[in-house]
C-alpha cells in the first residue's frame, strides 16, 4: 500500500517535471529578472544597471496616458468583440445545419492559422489608399481616409481576436440543453424572454471566457495599434516596445511590465468573480 | 551591340563577367569557370591571365551557408544579395529597422545574430565605448579604397586611428511633398508643421524616431538640430503636441502611405526622396532653408556576429565599386566614394535631390553620439507619442 503511494507518487512528479521544468525556466525565471530589473537603474547608455530603488514604480504616472488608453481599449475591444461573436456563434451552435456546422466552425479557425501579423498587413492594404478608397474614388468620392484611424484599430481588433471569443461561446451554447428552450415556451415565454433568461444566462460562463481571453490579450496589444493606428495611439504594450527597443531604459520598462502583469491578475480575477456570480454558483475555471 | 552579335556569343557578356567574380571570389574553381563561359579552348591563356588575379584573403575561409544583415528600409537592390549568394553560396538574410536605437537596442541585448549592419554616422563611438563592435580588419576588405572617400562623410567611421566602421552613403533628411495634394511650395521646416496644422491635416507623417522628429521640430524655432537643452526641448515638445492630432502616423516607414495617396507630406530621408520622386514625379523633396540633418551611414560588424567571415566578404563585396553603383542607383542615396561617383550616370550626379545645392548643405548638421543616449529626448518622444 505504502510502496503503491510511492510509486504514484513518481510517477506523478515524472509526469509534471516537463511542464514544472518549462514553467521555471521560461516564465519564473524571466519574471524574476524583470523583477530584479525593476528595482535598478537604466545606464548611462541604455540597458540595466544594478541597484535598489522604488524610483521606476514611482516614475509609473510618466505613462499613465498609456495605461488609461490600455484600460479603455481592452474591455472596450472586447465588448465589440463579444457583440460580433455571439450572434455567429448562436447561429453556429443552435441554428446551423448539422452538416455545416463543422465546415462552419473550421471556417472560423482557419484564419486563425495565418500569423496575426500577416493579416494586419493585410488590412493595411484593404483600407489603404489602393484599397478601399480607390475603390469609392472610382465610383466620385475622393479622398476618403480609413487607415490610420480609430474605426481601422477597432476593426484590426476585432477581426484578430473574434475566434477567440467565438469558441467558448459556441462551446457553451452547444452544451445547452434543448429541453429548457422547449420547456420555457410551454410555460409561455415569448421567445425574447426565453433567449434573456434561458440561452443568454447559461451561456455566460463561455461570454467570460471569450471575454477574459480577448481583454487579456488586448492588455499587451502593440501590433495592430502601429500598423493599422500609425503609430499615433499609445498603449501600455507600445510603451513597452518603446522602452525596450528605443529608449533602452530596461528598469523602468521592467517596472510596467511588472505593473501590467498585476492589472491582468486583478482583471482576470474580478472577470472570474463576475462570471460566478452572474451565472449562478457555478464555478468557471479560466487557467 | 547588336543583338545578332550576342546571340552568337556562348555567354552573354554579362554572365561571363558575373562568372568572371564568381571565380575572383573563389567561389567556384577556375576549370568551372572555363566550363560555365564555354571558354575552355582558351583555356591555356586565360588561365595565366586568371593566375595573376588577387586573391581575396578570406577565399580560403568557410563562408557558412547563411548570414543576416541589420539595415533599413528601401535600402538595398535586391538583386545584390541574390548575386551575392549566387558568388558565394551564402543567402542574406535582411533585418530593417526603423531607427539607429533599435538596432542598439537589439546589440545591447545580445545575440542579435547579425554578422553586418548599418549604423548612422553618429552612433558608431558608443558602439566603440560599450564594446558593441569590432575594429575592422582592412586586410579582409580589399575592395575598400579610404583615399577615394570623402572625408566629410567618413571621419566618424574611425576612432583613435582605428577604424570601425566604413561609409556606405550619406544623405540628407528633408521632407517628401505630394505637389498635386499640396500645391504651395515649400522651402522651410516653419512651413512644414504649419501645413500639417492646415492643408496637410490628417495626411502628414512625422518619423518614429527621436532624433530627426525632435529635431526637426527644434527647426521651427531655429534651435539645433541636436539640442540637449531644457528650454528649447520645452519649445519643441509644445509643437510637437499640438501638431499630434493633425498627424497621419508617427512612422519611419512612409513610403507605402506617400504611394499609396493616403499621405501628402512626410519627414524624408534622401534616398526614399529619391525613390518616390522617381516613380511619382508629383512627389518632390525638399530641405528645411533653416538646416537639419546630414548624414552617413556605414557598416560594421558586431563583436559576436555569428559569422564574422561571410560578413566581411558581403562588407568587400558591397564595397567593390560596381556592385556598389548598382546599390546607389536602386536606393537613390549619393555615395561618399570617388570609385562609385565615376561610375554613376550624369543625371544622378545632377539630381538636386542626392545633390543639394551648396547654400541648402551648409546649414545641416550632422546627429550628435549624446541625442542617442539622452533620457531626456526619449522621455519627450515618449509623451509625444502617448499624447
Amino acid at each position: 500500500m505504502h510502496g503503491n503511494r510511492f510509486r504514484h507518487n513518481i510517477l506523478t512528479a515524472l509526469l509534471l517535471a516537463p511542464a514544472t521544468v518549462w514553467l521555471v525556466v521560461f516564465l519564473v525565471l524571466p519574471f524574476v529578472a524583470i523583477a530584479v530589473f525593476s528595482v535598478g537603474e537604466r545606464a548611462p547608455e541604455g540597458g540595466y544597471q544594478a541597484a535598489f530603488t522604488l524610483a521606476q514604480y514611482a516614475n509609473l504616472p510618466a505613462r499613465a496616458t498609456a495605461f488609461w488608453n490600455t484600460m479603455m481599449l481592452a474591455p472596450a475591444g472586447a465588448l465589440a468583440c463579444l457583440l460580433v461573436a455571439y450572434p455567429v456563434a448562436y447561429y453556429l451552435a443552435l441554428k446551423a445545419p448539422q452538416r455545416w456546422r463543422l465546415i462552419l466552425l473550421a471556417l472560423v479557425v482557419i484564419p486563425f492559422w495565418t500569423s496575426l501579423l500577416m493579416r494586419t498587413y493585410a488590412w493595411m492594404y484593404i483600407l489603404g489608399g489602393r484599397g478601399i478608397p480607390a475603390l469609392l474614388a472610382f465610383v466620385g468620392i475622393e479622398d476618403v481616409r480609413l487607415i490610420n484611424t480609430p474605426g481601422a484599430v477597432l476593426l484590426g481588433i476585432v477581426y484578430g481576436y473574434l475566434p477567440l471569443m467565438i469558441l467558448p461561446i459556441y462551446v457553451s451554447l452547444e452544451r445547452l440543453d434543448r429541453r429548457l428552450l422547449e420547456a420555457s415556451a410551454d410555460l409561455g415565454a415569448t421567445p425574447l424572454s426565453t433567449f434573456l433568461g434561458v440561452t443568454l444566462k447559461l451561456s455566460l460562463p463561455g461570454v467570460m471566457t471569450g471575454f477574459s481571453l480577448v481583454m487579456i490579450l488586448l492588455l499587451g496589444e502593440y501590433l495592430i495599434p502601429t500598423l493599422l493606428g500609425g503609430g499615433k495611439v499609445f498603449f501600455i504594450g507600445n510603451a513597452l516596445v518603446d522602452l525596450f527597443l528605443q529608449s533602452r531604459n530596461w528598469p523602468f520598462g521592467s517596472a510596467i511590465a511588472i505593473t501590467l502583469v498585476a492589472v491582468s491578475v486583478v482583471a482576470l480575477i474580478a472577470a472570474n468573480r463576475i462570471s460566478t456570480r452572474v451565472s449562478g454558483a457555478r464555478r468557471v475555471d479560466l487557467i | 551591340m547588336s543583338k545578332s552579335y550576342r546571340d552568337g556569343l556562348p555567354i552573354s557578356p554579362e554572365k561571363f563577367v558575373d562568372q568572371l567574380m564568381r571565380l575572383k571570389r573563389g567561389s567556384i574553381g577556375r576549370r568551372d569557370f572555363l566550363g560555365l563561359t564555354g571558354l575552355g579552348i582558351a583555356t591555356a591563356v586565360m588561365a595565366r591571365e586568371i593566375g595573376i588575379m588577387p586573391t581575396p584573403a578570406f577565399a580560403a575561409e568557410n563562408l557558412g551557408d547563411r548570414m543576416s544583415i541589420a539595415t533599413w528600409p528601401n535600402y538595398h537592390d535586391p538583386q545584390t544579395f541574390e548575386n551575392f549568394k549566387k558568388d558565394t553560396g551564402v543567402a542574406v538574410e535582411v533585418n530593417v529597422f526603423g531607427s539607429n536605437e533599435e538596432m542598439l537596442a537589439k546589440l545591447q541585448a545580445g545575440a542579435s545574430g547579425w554578422s553586418l549592419f548599418v549604423p548612422t554616422n553618429y552612433t558608431i563611438s558608443t558602439y566603440k565605448k560599450l564594446g558593441i563592435i569590432d575594429p575592422l580588419d582592412m586586410a579582409k576588405l580589399p575592395n575598400f579604397d579610404g583615399s577615394q572617400e570623402d572625408p566629410r562623410f567618413t571621419s566618424e567611421g574611425t576612432i583613435d586611428g582605428t577604424t570601425y566602421a566604413v561609409p556606405k552613403n550619406w544623405g540628407t533628411t528633408g521632407f517628401a511633398v505630394n505637389t498635386k495634394k499640396l500645391a504651395k511650395p515649400m522651402t522651410s521646416w516653419k512651413e512644414f508643421w504649419d501645413v500639417a496644422m492646415a492643408e496637410g491635416d490628417g495626411r502628414t507623417m512625422v518619423h518614429d524616431y527621436q532624433l530627426t522628429t525632435i529635431g526637426n521640430a527644434l527647426k521651427y524655432y531655429g534651435y539645433s538640430f541636436n539640442s540637449l537643452k531644457q528650454d528649447e526641448l520645452a519649445k519643441a515638445e509644445e509643437l510637437l503636441l499640438k501638431v499630434k492630432p493633425h498627424l497621419f502616423a508617427v512612422s519611419s516607414d512612409y513610403q507605402p502611405g506617400m504611394r499609396a495617396g493616403d499621405a501628402w507630406m512626410t519627414m524624408c530621408w534622401t534616398n526614399d526622396g529619391a525613390q518616390l520622386h522617381r516613380d511619382i514625379p508629383e512627389i518632390a523633396y525638399v530641405l528645411g532653408k533653416e538646416g537639419g540633418e546630414i548624414w552617413t551611414d556605414f557598416y560594421a560588424i558586431p563583436k559576436d556576429a555569428p559569422n564574422k567571415p561571410a560578413g566581411y566578404a558581403l562588407l568587400n563585396y558591397l564595397m567593390t565599386p560596381e556592385v556598389a553603383v548598382k546599390e546607389h542607383l536602386a536606393n537613390g542615396a549619393p555615395s561618399t566614394d570617388a570609385r562609385v561617383n565615376k561610375l554613376l550616370p550624369k543625371e544622378v550626379l545632377d539630381n538636386p535631390i542626392l545633390y543639394p545645392a551648396a547654400d541648402l548643405l551648409t546649414p545641416l548638421e550632422f546627429g550628435a553620439a549624446a541625442t542617442l543616449t539622452d533620457p531626456g529626448r526619449a522621455e519627450l518622444m515618449a509623451r509625444f507619442k502617448s499624447a
